[in-house]
This record gives structure tokens, C-alpha cells and sequence, in this order.
């Protein structure tokens, strides 16, 4: 048997002194040929051509038969006519289709390998409610299985979230490539992500008597007292960027002694950066609105069920939707069966700036381009839907100049597939991620290559 | 869970009879001009297909029938109406986990026919279901198979001559630690729950087999837990196993071939791909997630290719949803497979229709569109494994029980019903009402002290999969 992936943790069956042996020649080869460990390959870089392939800038129009040049880690040329340097490696793109790679802007990837059975790997949800110095770029794991296994889909970003209580810590925008954090980073400290407090009526579970309703208007209450802890850490955090400020342009006043988590929140009390707020209701987001407006935060929604009914609030306050909900049922038991299908085109047709997410906290995110056809099947454009897992989250995230579209001068990050990008049945063809041209292997192609052709007795 | 105010029940049950009305009569539907995947003899373009009394009644072009109801689907793909082989919709409740062995316990007996992840499944193409007890104990109890048949009484949903089953688990859902502490604790004890209740099963029916042949004159003490193994024993009973690791699924067959019982499916069976040859030479069905994984650390081997290298091995491989959400979108996971290995178009699509017909025992009724089966059908808008496609109407045994169509044109009107009911007095917020609300029970002060949100799931997987 053929034994490649060992992972730290689930190495259970792999246990033979033998197998220990032969993953080890096999990393270091891996090393050398790809510059990266064996878990976590990171491709080579190169000059590199592709020939008369079907090129989706996503931001132009399509070209039916042209050249996508990549140099430098960069795209330095589209075009039927795009000249290709001697020193390249020419890719024959007949019958494939050039995508710039898709971004998740709702996961939590690299903060958790095994939901269940392996807390060691869990690294989501730190201690307490307020967390804003808790940075995911500090937790994300390089060698994750779930990176591997999503970019061989088409997805070469992610925006990385920590999830836990009110205020979860700080965000980080990654590419899927890369044998460290920082060679991943793209943005390390994005957004301050904040758990709205819902208005709830669950009070509690009793395992004998099952879960405890609170009545509407105690919840309402019990939403408000949270809301307004929230508020006090915000102004909190204001007062002591007001300090700050004020001891940087006079040094002789006192300056106030060193706080992390208050530090953590300034770029975001002040505006300079944005603040996530993740929310489902109608109810919920309108809170939303009102905290925000009254704090005066450059705003994301996170989650969005019910944001197509508040889009006039949402536009107003230029607040953009990450949509997480299509793998979701409808909310409420008498909403329409097709609600969160739905609600993207509803979003694109109020003119909110949007974007389909799994929200998924990893191992699942390659669902991605299937989640936006689904979109699509329900209202949004084919157009729109590629854009809403491209261009759009590429702007939500604020790397529109270098990502979401192909364009000459941006980062290569570049899917090669046999068919449209967001259906099931498309494969892809190469993968490149900042100009390196990426195997398409992962710890699933690796365990199929070694169980495909097993035959009994061939124990 | 869901909140149940009393107008959400109201609305969901009108929806319910409104969205069914036309499922009301037994007429004839003659579906015209379609691309039909048949999951057993190919595609057909430019087909018909004619229902009579229920039944597929042919097949072919130009066909013409007096008095039927006529359904143009010009540029629209018919396949056969999706079967999940792993569901717990319309359970009440999933585990009776007070014990290792509850063969006694039945679904049959928690059906909710007015769960609207019901109609939710039938917007999806989904015509039938497994209903499996939970994975909480080595031997749990018995399933149901259903019709989705929405907004009919219960017994409408059971498919007559579908045989009965049983539900068996392995690994960390049985072993998972319990107050109070439960045996088993580890896959060895899961093993030895599980013979120890075959023994005393194959104790119990000699017994009885004796007295039946005048051995003995006293009748043995019936006992509701042993009647189910004993059937399981005699083959009339089928076994759906759940399980992860590929190791449990070999000892969970050593164990059936020592006493002489057959397997219907290995559930889940994420690493099954790893005994594709052991399995297939016994001769279990295998019931899969297509690429649903990571969730649990037994959860963390398996491959999307799992399907393909089963299906290589000559597994009667079915995708499941074993979830009310996943339930909706069976036919892009059928659609994965060909992706990920290559499996053929038809053998994608028998993955989600006639495979879990066969492993459930009612393939002579349906799970393909052959002349002389059930009417049980979807009508979608594009090629059903494309994500761009949308399920238009579902039938079963003939009748519509989805319609797209019907359900838009229904929208507003359940909208302004709504909108009635909420002003209703008993719906209205406390201090809205006219009369003064009375005191809730318990000690409210005690919900102030303890909140508990529910926490943003950033950990997945549920207990029972």
C-alpha cells in the first residue's frame, strides 16, 4: 500500500514502523520537487502559458479563444493575441476554460481540522466574550488537510473568521497556498468579527425536559443588556483611542497603560477598518443598523437570511452581505422552500453589494461554486453568480486590485477547468495560486491513488 | 428547535392541503415530449410517459390518452423520484439511547406527517425515504420507509410490501460518553452488545421453535426486544448498519456470516472504499454521504471517490442525505460522482433511484421509469445534475405533490393568511392583547440567571450521523 498523507493526528491506522520510513522519503522527494512539506505542497513557480483556452475575466467580456500569460506571479497577459516569452511553459488550453479562483469570504479555515473527537485541532472559539485581540492569522494551520482539498475545487482564497463569543477576534484573508502563515497571509488582520447578540427565546436545556422558551419580550430584554455591553466595549475602546490620539500629538500627557484588547479595537472603533457582524433575522440586522450607525462602523453583515428585507437600511449605511444560508433550510417553518435560494439575486436586484459564502469551517468550502449555481438557479444571472464567488468577494474583502478577475498586473490565482466553473460535474485542470502551478492532489486523491485498484488477498 | 407559534402550524398545514389539492384525485397524467432518464434503459428524448391509475403505463412517442392530465415538459428532463436510503425526517424523536439494545423501540411510531422538511424534500425531487432510527446504540431500533405523500394521514405514507428493518451502529455515536455511563464504551463492547443479543435472539427462537413442534408445552415469554433479531435471523428483517471505519464494517460482516444473516446497507460506510472487495464479495448495499467529511475524527479518511470505487467493485452504492437540508440537493450529489472518478451518467443517477430502491427492497415498485412501477417522479427544469436545474413537480403514485408553478401562485395568498393570522388576539405580542396575558410558568428568574445562546456552530456534524 501506497502510503503518502500522514497526518499528525489520524495517523491511527498508519502505525507500522515501515510506514514511518516511507513517508519519510517520500516528504523530503516531495520537498525538493515543490518547495513546500509533502502536507502541505506548494507548487512551482514559473513562466507560464495557456493556449487557446476560453478566458472568463469575470470583469470584461468572455474571450472565446485566447492566451493568458503568467509571469512573475502575475498576470502579464490576456489576449488572442497576447505574446508568450520564450522561457515559457505553454499549457494547451483547447476545450478548457480559464477562471480567475474563487474566494470563500465566510470560513473558518485553518482554525479547525476535526469538529468532533479532536479538541487539539479545534482552534475557533477562544475563552469569554470579548476577544478582539485573538487574531485567526495566529491559529491557522498551513498544513490542514482542508486547504489541499479545497483548491484542487477552484477555490484559491478564503477569509478565515474566529467564531466564539460576542466579540470572536480578528480576521484573516488567506491564500490556499503556502507552507507558512505568513507566506498565506494576504491580509492578516482584516475585520473585527462580532457575534450580534440575537434576540433569542431559547432559555436554556434541561436533558429531561428539553429546551426552556423565554418569553418574546424577556428575550428582548436579555438581547438589549447584551447589546449594551457590547456598546460600552466599542466606546470603551474609543475613549482610549481618543487617549491615544491625544498623548501622540502631546507627549506630555500621561499615557495610559498598555491594554491588548483595547489596542486590538481601534482601526476598528475608528472606522479605519471594518467590523463583521454576523446576523440571520430581520429583527437581528435592524439591530445591527442601529449599533452601527450609531458607532459609526464600516460595516459587513455576516450571514444574512433575512438581509432582502432589510436592504434599505443595509444600503444606506453602504453595509455588504456576506449570503452564507443557501445549504440551509428556510428559517421559519412557513417560508417559502426556496427562501435562502433565493435571496442573493434579491440582494443583487436591491443593489447591495453581495457575495455567496459557505460559511463552512473548512473541510466543506469546495461546495462553494456549487452553492452559487444554486443561486443562480433561482434568480441570480449566470454572470452574477460567478461574480458572487469571484469579483464580489474580492471587493468585500478590500483585494479587489490584486484578486476576483483576471486583469493584467493581478496576482495569478488562476483555475483551468474542462466545463463552468460551478457545476458538479466540471473537473479542473491546473491551478495556479500567486503564479505557481499548484498539483492537483490532496488527501483525497492521495487515498484514492492507493485504494482504487486494491484487489482481495492484497491485504 | 424550530419555533412552533401556533400561526407558523397553521400556515404550514394551509400550504400543506393547498399545495396537495391536485394530488386530491386519481386521474391519469400523461408527462409529454420530455428527455426521461429512465435509471435502467438509458435516455429517451422527445418521450412520454403515461400514468395510469398510479402506475407507469407506457412509455414512447405520440402517445395519446383520453381524460388524462396532460403535463408539457418540452426542453425539461424527467428522471425517477429521488429515494433517500438515510433520513430522520418526520421523526418526533431519533434515539431511544437508554440502552444498547432497543429493537423494541419503532419510528413507526414518531412519524410527524406535517414536518415541512417534507414538502422541503419534495421541491428537491425526493419521492421516498428511509427513516432510520439514530446510531446512539449498538442495535437500535426499527425504521420506516416512506412516500413523501404531504398532506395526506400517515398511513398513505407507508409503501405496502416494503419490507420492515432495523438499524444497527458502530463506532464513536455508541461509544460516546453517557450520563449515566452505558455500555458499550468502545468498539470492542459494541461487538459483544451485538453478539450477546444475536445469541440470546438465536436462544429465544429455539425456544419457540420448539414449542411450535410440540417439544415443549409452555410458550416462551414474548419479548418485543428478540422478535426483530429473530426476523433478522430468518432473513425477513433488513439490517441498515451505521458505521465509519472499515475495520467495524469487516467484524460487523464476520459476525453476520457466523450467524447467518445478510446486511441490506452498511450506512455511511465512509471508508468502505478501503474494503470495496470484502464488501462486495459479502454482498452488502453500501448507503453514502458523496463527499461529506471531516466532521468527526472517524469522519476523516473518507473520499468523494468512494462512490466510484465501490460502484468499480460492484457495490450497489446509494448517496444519502441523512439530513433535511442535504435532502433537497440529492441530485447534484449523484451528479459529483461522475466527477470524481467518472462514474457513467446512469450509474450517477441509479445512486439516488433505483440503488436505494434495491437496497430497500422496493425496487419491483420504483426507483426507475419502467412500465408497470409506481408513478413516482420528478420533472426538472435542466438536466437534473446541473446546478442551474430546479425540480418543477414531483409526483408519487401518479399524483402531483409538488409543483413549482402552483407553489409561486400560492405565495401571496399565503402571505395575506398570514398577515390575518398575526393579528389574531392569541398571536398577538402580551401587551398588544386585550386581555392580560397569565404568568408564564416556572421561575423566570432562574432563565434571567442562566442564559444560553445558541452558539454560532462553528462545529459541525450531528449527533447521529
Amino acid at each position: 500500500m501506497k502510503i503518502k498523507n500522514i497526518q499528525r493526528l489520524t495517523n491511527y491506522c498508519f502505525r507500522t514502523f515501515l510506514s514511518f520510513i516511507a513517508v519519510g522519503i517520500f516528504a523530503s522527494a516531495a520537498f525538493s520537487q515543490n518547495g513546500g512539506s509533502q502536507q502541505n505542497v506548494t507548487g512551482t513557480p514559473g513562466t507560464f502559458a495557456i493556449t487557446n483556452a476560453r478566458i472568463v475575466t469575470v470583469s470584461g467580456a468572455v474571450i472565446e479563444n485566447g492566451t493568458m500569460v503568467i509571469q512573475d506571479g502575475k498576470i502579464s497577459g490576456i489576449g488572442a493575441n497576447a505574446s508568450i516569452p520564450q522561457n515559457a511553459e505553454k499549457i494547451d488550453g483547447t476545450g478548457l476554460s480559464v477562471y480567475p479562483g474563487m474566494i470563500d469570504a465566510g470560513t473558518n479555515m485553518g482554525l479547525l481540522e476535526i469538529g468532533n473527537g479532536a479538541a487539539g485541532t479545534v482552534d475557533v472559539a477562544e475563552t469569554g466574550d470579548i476577544n478582539p485581540n485573538a487574531r485567526a492569522i495566529l491559529g491557522i494551520n498551513p498544513n490542514t488537510s482542508h486547504i489541499n482539498v479545497t483548491r484542487v475545487n477552484g477555490v484559491t482564497m478564503a477569509h478565515s473568521m474566529p467564531a466564539g463569543g460576542i466579540i470572536s477576534g480578528q480576521s484573516a484573508v488567506i491564500n490556499l497556498n503556502g507552507a507558512t502563515q505568513d507566506a498565506m497571509s494576504v491580509v492578516p488582520e482584516f475585520a473585527l468579527v462580532v457575534n450580534f447578540p440575537p434576540i433569542s427565546t431559547f432559555g436554556g436545556f434541561n436533558p429531561l425536559t428539553g429546551p426552556r422558551i423565554l418569553d418574546f419580550s424577556q428575550a428582548v430584554k436579555r438581547r438589549d443588556e447584551r447589546v449594551k455591553s457590547l456598546k460600552e466595549a466599542f466606546e470603551k475602546a474609543k475613549r482610549y483611542a481618543d487617549v491615544k490620539e491625544a498623548v501622540s500629538k502631546n507627549p506630555s500627557l500621561p499615557k495610559p497603560d498598555m491594554d491588548l484588547s483595547l489596542e486590538a479595537m481601534i482601526p476598528y472603533v475608528t472606522g479605519q477598518k471594518p467590523v463583521i457582524f454576523a446576523a440571520q433575522r430581520s429583527r437581528d440586522i435592524r439591530g445591527v443598523i442601529k449599533f452601527v450607525e450609531e458607532m459609526k462602523l464600516k460595516t459587513i453583515l455576516y450571514g444574512g437570511a433575512e438581509a432582502w428585507e432589510e436592504t434599505e437600511g443595509l444600503k444606506k449605511n453602504n453595509i455588504a452581505v456576506i449570503f452564507n444560508q443557501i445549504h440551509n433550510n428556510p428559517l421559519s417553518d412557513d417560508d417559502p422552500y426556496d427562501s435562502n435560494f433565493e435571496s442573493p439575486s434579491k440582494l443583487q436586484k436591491a443593489g447591495i453589494k453581495f457575495c455567496v459564502s459557505t460559511g463552512n469551517n473548512g473541510a466543506n468550502v469546495r461546495e462553494l461554486p456549487y452553492q452559487a449555481g444554486i443561486a443562480s438557479a433561482f434568480g441570480l444571472s449566470k454572470d452574477e453568480a460567478l461574480k458572487s464567488v469571484t469579483l464580489y468577494p474580492a471587493q468585500i474583502l478590500g483585494v479587489s486590485d490584486r484578486v476576483g478577475s483576471l486583469e493584467v498586473g493581478k496576482v495569478a490565482n488562476i483555475v483551468v477547468a474542462d466545463g463552468d466553473i460551478l457545476e458538479v460535474r466540471t473537473k479542473v485542470k491546473y491551478l495556479f495560486i500567486t503564479g505557481r502551478k499548484i498539483p492537483l492532489t490532496s488527501r483525497h486523491t492521495e487515498f484514492f491513488d492507493s485504494f482504487k485498484d486494491r484487489k482481495l488477498g492484497n491485504e | 428547535m424550530k419555533t412552533k407559534l401556533f400561526f407558523i402550524f397553521a400556515v404550514a398545514i394551509f400550504a400543506g392541503l393547498a399545495g396537495t389539492a391536485s394530488g386530491q384525485t386519481n386521474t391519469d397524467v400523461l408527462i409529454k415530449n420530455a428527455t426521461v432518464m429512465t435509471a435502467a434503459k438509458g435516455t429517451l428524448t422527445n418521450t412520454d410517459i403515461l400514468i395510469r391509475k398510479g402506475k407507469i403505463d407506457k412509455i414512447g412517442k405520440n402517445i395519446s390518452a383520453a381524460n388524462a392530465r396532460v403535463i408539457d415538459a418540452t426542453d425539461k428532463y424527467v428522471t425517477p423520484g429521488i429515494i433517500d436510503a438515510h433520513s430522520h425526517a418526520m421523526l418526533d424523536a431519533i434515539n431511544e439511547g437508554s440502552l444498547s439494545v432497543t429493537s423494541m423501540a419503532r419510528t413507526r411510531d414518531v412519524l410527524n406527517p406535517t414536518d415541512p422538511s417534507i414538502y422541503q424534500a419534495l421541491a428537491g425531487g425526493v419521492t421516498a425515504a428511509n427513516l432510520l432510527h439514530g446510531s446512539a446504540n449498538p442495535i437500535g431500533g426499527l425504521n420506516t420507509v416512506v412516500k413523501f405523500k404531504y398532506g395526506r394521514p400517515i398511513e398513505e405514507y407507508l409503501i405496502p410490501g416494503a419490507p420492515p428493518g432495523i438499524k444497527f451502529a458502530m463506532g464513536e455515536n455508541v461509544k460516546r460518553g453517557r450520563q449515566p455511563a452505558r455500555y458499550p464504551a468502545t468498539r470492542m463492547g459494541t461487538l459483544e452488545v451485538m453478539r450477546d443479543a444475536f445469541e440470546r435472539a438465536r436462544d429465544y427462537k429455539r425456544k419457540w421453535d420448539d414449542f411450535r413442534a410440540g417439544k415443549t408445552r409452555v410458550p416462551p415469554k414474548k419479548s418485543f426486544e428478540l422478535d426483530p433479531l429473530v426476523e433478522v435471523l430468518e432473513g425477513k428483517r433488513l439490517v441498515h448498519a451505521h458505521g465509519y471505519r472499515a475495520d467495524e464494517h469487516l467484524n460487523l460482516m464476520k459476525l453476520a456470516k457466523e450467524f447467518g444473516f445478510t446486511v441490506a446497507t452498511l450506512q455511511h460506510g465512509l471508508e468502505a472504499y478501503k474494503i470495496a472487495p470484502e464488501i462486495a464479495k459479502f454482498g452488502a448495499g453500501v448507503s453514502i454521504f458523496v463527499d461529506y467529511w471531516g466532521y468527526k475524527l472517524e469522519a476523516y479518511d473518507t473520499i468523494p471517490y468512494n462512490a466510484y470505487i465501490l460502484w468499480k467493485n460492484g457495490v450497489v452504492v446509494s448517496i444519502n442525505s441523512d439530513s433535511d437540508e442535504r435532502i433537497r440537493r440529492l441530485n447534484l450529489d449523484a451528479g459529483k460522482t461522475m466527477k470524481y472518478g467518472g462514474v457513467p451518467e446512469e450509474e450517477a443517477l441509479k445512486m439516488v433511484t433505483l440503488n436505494p430502491a434495491k437496497q430497500l427492497g422496493i425496487s419491483k415498485m420504483t426507483g426507475s421509469i419502467e412500465v408497470g412501477k409506481d408513478g413516482d417522479i420528478a420533472i426538472w427544469s435542466a438536466h437534473p445534475f446541473s446546478v442551474y436545474t430546479r425540480a418543477e413537480m414531483t409526483l408519487i403514485d401518479g399524483q402531483v405533490f409538488f409543483d413549482r408553478a402552483k407553489d409561486i401562485a400560492m405565495r401571496e395568498t399565503l402571505k395575506q393568511e398570514r398577515e390575518r393570522l398575526e393579528k389574531n388576539e392569541a398571536n398577538l405580542p402580551p401587551e398588544k392583547r386585550l386581555k392580560k396575558p397569565e404568568k408564564p410558568d416556572g421561575d423566570t428568574k432562574a432563565d434571567e440567571t442562566k442564559p444560553e445562546e445558541t452558539p454560532t456552530p462553528a462545529i459541525e456534524g450531528g449527533i447521529d450521523r
